[in-house]
C-alpha cells in the first residue's frame, strides 16, 4: 500500500430536521496518491461519521450519481483525484443550482421530470417488425448523433449554468443534448413532436450561450453545440410558421 | 403507512427490471405495474457493463453453437431446455432494442456488427462501443417513459417481501427521500436486485450490488441455487477492481506476466498466435484465464504493485487509434485512474469478483417456488450460466428472461384476487418495526464498516478462484461470528431523511446471509467444476455425485440448509471442457459423435 498522508476535507452540512441553514465541517482523511475525492468521503463515512449523506455506486464515471461541487466546480467525486487537490483543503458541496436534499444530495427529480417531458424515445420514422430486422445505420448516421448519446445525467452541467440558475424552469443542457441525440438519429421521426418544448420560453432561448457546461461535461457530450444548433432548428421552425401555411410540408 | 395498490410490483429498475416492465405495459396497459429502485432506474448497475450482448448474427453461426459454447462454458451445469429457449431468443431481443433506439455499433453497411468474446465459438457479441450496458439501460429507461402503466417508486428501497396465505401479495419499501414507509400490494412480485458481488472484497461492482433481493426471497424460504459459483474477471484494476473489459482481449490484446510472456499458453490455452482465435489464449473462458493467474503468481512471475500482484494488459499494438474508436472507455479509465496510456504502455491487471452465476431459484419461466414470485437478471438462477457464466450472456439474459418474467407474472396477477387488506396490513407493520429497530440500537456496537471489511476479506481468503474444506471452514465459521455481530450493529446517525445510513445496515444484513449461503455450498460441493475450484483432493469434476444444482435454504438463525436438485440435460451429455487447440480437437470428435448418432 502507497504510505498515506492527511489532507483536510471539508463538507458542506446540512440536515432538514436539525439545521437552519448549511454549515461546514471539517475533517482529516488519510489519502494515497490514487484515491478519488469519493474514497474521501467514504472514509468519513465508515470511519468517522456515519451521518454524512452522498450519492454513489459504479465509481467508474458512469453511473452518474456522484456529482458535487469540488473547490467550487462541478465534478464526478469519483473521477476526482485527492492527489491534484494537494495540499487542501478540498470544500464539497451540493451541486450547485439545485435544491438540496440533505448534504451533498441534491433533488433529482425536477430533472428527471424535463427528461420524461422531452419524449426521450425512438418515435420511428417507418414502422418496422421484427422480423425485417434492424434499421440499417451507417457508421456516419451513426456519428451524428453519438456524443449526445453518452450523457449519463450527472447534472454537472446544471450546476455550471448561469441561465438555470436564474430559472429552474430552463429544461437545460443536459436534457437539450437528449433531445438533439433522438432528433438526429437517422431513425427517428419526432422532431416535430419535441419541437414545441424547444421553441416555448424554457426551450433553447434561454440559453445565454455561455458554455461552461460544455467545459464540466465529464462525457465530452458538448450539451452547448446541442443548444446552438437547436436555436438554428427552432429559428427556421419560427420563421416557416409564417411562411407554410399549417400542415404543409416546408 | 402509505398503500399503493398494484397489479405486479417490479423490485429493481435495471436492464432486467426495466425489460419486464416495458413487457407488461406493452401486452397489456390495463395492468398497473409498480418499478421499484434503490437508486434512479439509469443508475443501475447494468449501466456499468462495458462489453456486449450475444446472439447469434452471422450467417455462418449457428443456435446449435451458442447452446453448445454456453452448456460446456458451464461445465454442464446449465438447465439445457433453458440455455436452447435463450439462444433462440436472443436475436430477436438484439433486434427490439435496436427500435428501441439503442445506439449499437454499426458494420459499413449499416448492420449491427458483432465482436469476439471470451469462449464464444464465433463472433456473436453485439455492442455499443465499450458501453453497452449504459446504452442498454438508457435505452430501455428512456423508452419505459412511454408506457403510463408504469409507476415509478424511485430511490425507494425495498426492506420486505409480504408473504400471506402462500404467496407473495406486495413489499415493504422505505422511501429514501423522506425515511417514511410504504407498502406496495401487488398480486405477483418481480424480482430484478441484480448481483451480490459486493460480498466480496476487490470486486467490479457497484456500491448497491448487495444481493438485496436474493436475501428477501431467501428469508422467505426461497432456496438460492448454485451459490458456490462466483465469477473472477481476470483483467481488473487493482486496488479498486474496476473492470477493464474482455472486449479488450476481443479485440487483440494480450496477457502478459513479469517476462512480457503470454504465459496462457502454459495452461492449455495455446497455441499463442499473433490475433485472436476464439476460445484459445486470450479468449479462453473467465474462470480458465483468472485460475492460470494464480499459478503465475505462485510462480513468482507476476510483477508487484502497491495493491498486490498484477500481470500485464497489453494494448499497444492496437494503436492509439483503434483503441480510442472501439475500447474509449476503457482508454479514459486507463488514463485517468491509473495514470497509463494503453497505447504506449501496458495496464497492470489483477482478478476481482465479478459475477454471480447463481441465485433465487427459478423454473425456465422464472416461477420461484414460491406462488407470485418471479425473478430476473443476476439475482435470478434461471439455469442458463451453470458454473461459470460466458462474458456476453448475461446482458442478453436480461432481455430474454425480463420479457419472460413480464409475462408470467402478468399471466399470474390476471388469476388471483389482492389479499385481504387487514393481514397483509399487519405484516407490513411487524416488517416495519423490523426495519425501525436497527434505528432505535443502543451506542457503542460495532461499525458497519468494520463488519462488512471482515465479511469481504473473509470471502475472499475462504472462497477465491481456489478453494480448499479448511480455507472455507474458516470463512463459514467467521460468517457465523459475523451475524452475531451484526446484532449489535450501530449506526450514528438516527434521523429519518435520507439516512443511507441505515440503510447500508440493511444491506449488510442481505450481504451476510447471501455469504452464507455462498460459502457453505461451496464447502459442500466436494469437487471442482468451472468457476468452483478446489485444491484439497477435489481437483476433478465429479458427475456421479455433483452433477446437480445446490440448494441453499435459510435455516433460521443457524447456517443455511443445503440440498441439491437435478440438473436438466438434453442434447449435450458432459464431456471435457476444453479450449485452444485441445478445444477445436474436442469440438471435431464430438461433432463426429452427433453426426454418428443424427
Ligand atoms: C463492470 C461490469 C461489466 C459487465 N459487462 C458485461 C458485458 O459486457 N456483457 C454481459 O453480458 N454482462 C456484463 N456484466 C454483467 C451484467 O452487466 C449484469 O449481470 C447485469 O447488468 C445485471 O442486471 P440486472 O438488471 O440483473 O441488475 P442491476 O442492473 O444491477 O439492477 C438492479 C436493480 O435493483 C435495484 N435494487 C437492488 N436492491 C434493491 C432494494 N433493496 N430495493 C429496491 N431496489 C433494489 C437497484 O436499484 C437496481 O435498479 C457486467 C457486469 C459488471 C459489473
Ligand atoms: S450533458 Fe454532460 S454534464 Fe450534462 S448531464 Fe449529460 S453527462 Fe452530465
Ligand atoms: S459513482 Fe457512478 S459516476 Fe461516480
Amino acid at each position: 500500500m502507497p504510505e498515506p498522508k492527511n489532507i483536510e476535507i471539508c463538507v458542506l452540512r446540512y440536515h432538514p430536521e436539525h439545521d437552519p441553514e448549511p454549515a461546514w465541517r471539517s475533517y482529516q482523511v488519510p489519502c494515497t496518491d490514487d484515491m478519488s475525492v469519493l474514497q474521501g468521503l467514504q472514509h468519513i463515512k465508515d470511519e468517522i461519521d456515519g451521518t454524512l449523506g452522498f450519492r454513489w455506486s459504479c465509481r467508474m464515471a458512469i453511473c452518474g450519481s456522484c456529482g458535487m461541487m469540488v473547490n467550487g466546480k462541478p465534478r464526478l467525486s469519483c473521477q476526482t483525484f485527492l492527489r491534484d487537490l494537494q495540499p487542501g483543503p478540498v470544500r464539497i458541496e451540493a451541486l450547485a443550482h439545485l435544491p438540496i436534499e440533505r448534504d451533498l444530495i441534491v433533488d433529482v427529480g425536477e430533472f428527471v421530470n424535463k427528461l420524461e417531458a422531452i419524449k426521450p424515445y425512438l418515435i420511428p420514422r417507418e414502422p418496422r417488425t421484427l422480423a425485417e430486422g434492424e434499421y440499417l445505420q451507417t457508421p456516419a448516421q451513426l456519428e451524428r448523433f453519438e456524443q449526445y448519446t453518452s450523457c449519463i445525467n450527472c447534472m454537472l452541467c446544471y450546476a455550471a449554468c448561469p441561465e438555470y440558475g436564474l430559472n429552474r424552469d430552463f429544461i437545460g443542457p443536459g436534457v437539450i443534448a437528449l433531445l438533439h441525440r433522438y432528433n438526429a438519429d437517422s431513425r427517428d421521426g419526432g422532431q416535430a413532436q419535441r419541437q414545441p418544448i424547444l421553441n416555448a420560453e424554457e426551450g433553447v432561448w434561454s440559453c445565454m450561450a455561455v458554455g461552461y457546461c460544455s467545459e464540466v461535461c465529464p462525457k465530452q457530450v458538448d450539451p452547448a453545440n446541442a443548444v446552438n444548433q437547436n436555436k438554428a432548428v427552432s429559428a427556421r421552425d419560427y420563421f416557416l410558421r409564417f411562411l407554410a401555411p399549417k400542415g404543409a410540408a416546408p | 403507512m402509505d398503500v399503493a395498490e398494484v397489479d405486479v410490483a417490479i423490485v429493481g429498475a435495471g436492464g432486467a427490471g426495466l425489460r419486464a416492465a416495458i413487457a407488461i405495459a406493452e401486452s397489456d396497459p390495463s395492468l398497473s405495474v409498480a418499478l421499484i429502485s434503490k437508486v434512479y432506474p439509469m443508475r443501475s448497475h447494468t449501466v456499468a457493463a462495458e462489453g456486449g450482448a450475444a446472439a447469434v448474427t452471422q450467417a455462418h453461426d449457428t443456435l446449435e453453437a451458442h447452446f453448445h459454447d454456453t452448456v460446456a462454458g458451464g461445465d454442464w451445469l446449465c438447465e439445457q431446455d433453458v440455455v436452447e429457449y435463450f439462444v433462440g431468443q436472443a436475436h430477436q431481443e438484439m433486434v427490439q432494442m435496436e427500435h428501441w433506439g439503442c445506439p449499437w455499433s454499426r458494420k459499413p453497411d449499416g448492420h449491427a456488427n458483432v465482436r469476439a468474446f471470451g469462449g464464444m465459438k464465433i463472433e456473436r457479441t453485439w455492442f455499443a462501443a465499450d458501453k453497452t450496458g449504459f446504452h442498454m439501460l438508457h435505452t430501455l429507461f428512456q423508452t419505459s417513459i412511454r408506457y403510463p402503466s408504469i409507476r415509478r417508486f424511485d430511490e425507494h428501497f425495498c426492506v420486505d417481501l409480504i408473504v400471506e396465505a402462500g404467496r407473495v401479495q406486495g413489499l415493504l419499501a422505505i422511501e429514501i427521500a423522506s425515511g417514511g414507509f410504504r407498502l406496495i400490494r401487488a398480486r405477483s412480485v418481480i424480482i430484478a436486485t441484480g448481483g451480490a458481488g459486493r460480498v466480496f472484497r476487490e470486486n467490479t461492482n457497484g456500491g448497491i450490488v448487495t444481493g438485496d433481493g436474493m436475501a428477501l426471497a431467501y428469508r422467505h424460504g426461497v432456496p438460492l441455487r448454485d451459490m458456490e459459483f462466483v465469477q473472477y474477471h481476470p483483467t481488473c484494476m487493482p486496488g479498486t477492481g474496476l473492470l477493464f473489459t474482455e472486449a479488450c482481449r476481443g479485440e487483440g490484446g494480450f496477457l502478459l506476466n513479469k517476462d512480457g510472456y503470454r504465459y496462457l499458453q502454459d495452461y492449455g490455452l495455446g497455441p499463442a498466435e499473433p490475433t485472436p482465435r476464439n476460445k484459445a489464449m486470450e479468449l479462453g473462458p473467465r474462470d480458465r484465464l483468472s485460475q492460470a493467474y494464480w499459478h503465475e503468481k505462485r510462480k513468482g512471475r507476476t510483477l508487484s504493485g502497491p495493491h498486490g500482484e498484477v500481470v500485464h494488459l497489453d494494448l499497444r499494438h492496437l494503436g492509439e487509434k483503434r483503441l480510442r474508436e472501439r475500447l474509449p472507455q476503457i482508454y479514459e479509465l486507463a488514463v485517468q485512474y491509473l495514470g497509463v496510456d494503453p497505447a504506449a504502455a501496458p495496464i497492470p491487471v489483477l482478478p476481482a469478483v465479478h459475477y454471480t452465476m447463481g441465485g433465487i431459484s427459478a423454473d425456465g419461466l422464472t416461477a420461484a417456488p414460491l406462488a407470485g414470485l418471479y425473478s430476473a437478471g443476476e439475482c435470478s438462477s434461471v439455469g442458463i450460466h451453470g458454473a461459470n457464466r460466458l462474458g456476453s450472456n448475461s446482458l442478453t439474459e436480461l432481455l430474454v428472461f425480463g420479457r419472460v418474467a413480464g409475462m408470467e407474472a402478468a399471466a399470474y396477477a390476471r388469476t388471483v384476487p389482492h389479499g385481504a387488506p387487514t393481514k397483509i396490513g399487519a405484516l407490513a407493520e411487524e416488517a416495519r418495526a423490523r426495519a425501525l429497530a436497527i434505528l432505535a440500537r443502543p451506542s457503542g456496537g460495532e461499525r458497519i464498516a468494520t463488519l462488512r471489511r471482515e465479511m469481504a476479506q473473509s470471502m475472499e481468503d475462504g472462497c477465491g478462484i481456489y478453494r480448499t474444506a479448511a480455507a472455507m471452514q474458516a470463512t463459514c465459521d467467521k460468517l457465523a461470528e459475523l451475524q452475531q455481530r451484526y446484532r449489535r450493529v450501530q449506526i450514528d446517525d438516527r434521523s429519518r431523511v435520507w439516512n443511507t445510513e441505515w440503510l447500508l445496515a440493511i444491506e449488510l444484513g442481505f450481504l451476510l446471509d447471501v455469504a452464507q449461503a455462498i460459502a457453505h455450498s461451496a464447502l459442500s460441493r466436494r469437487e471442482s467444476r468451472g468457476s468452483h475450484q478446489r485444491l484439497d483432493g477435489f481437483a476433478e469434476r465429479d458427475d456421479a455425485h455433483f452433477l446437480k444444482h445446490s440448494l441453499a435454504f435459510h435455516d433460521g438463525d443457524g447456517p443455511p440448509r443445503i440440498a441439491y436438485g437435478p440438473v436438466k440435460i438434453t442434447r449435450s451429455q458432459p464431456g471435457t471442457r476444453a479450449y485452444g487447440a485441445a478445444g477445436e480437437q474436442a469440438d471435431a470428435e464430438r461433432r463426429a459423435r452427433e453426426d454418428v448418432h443424427a
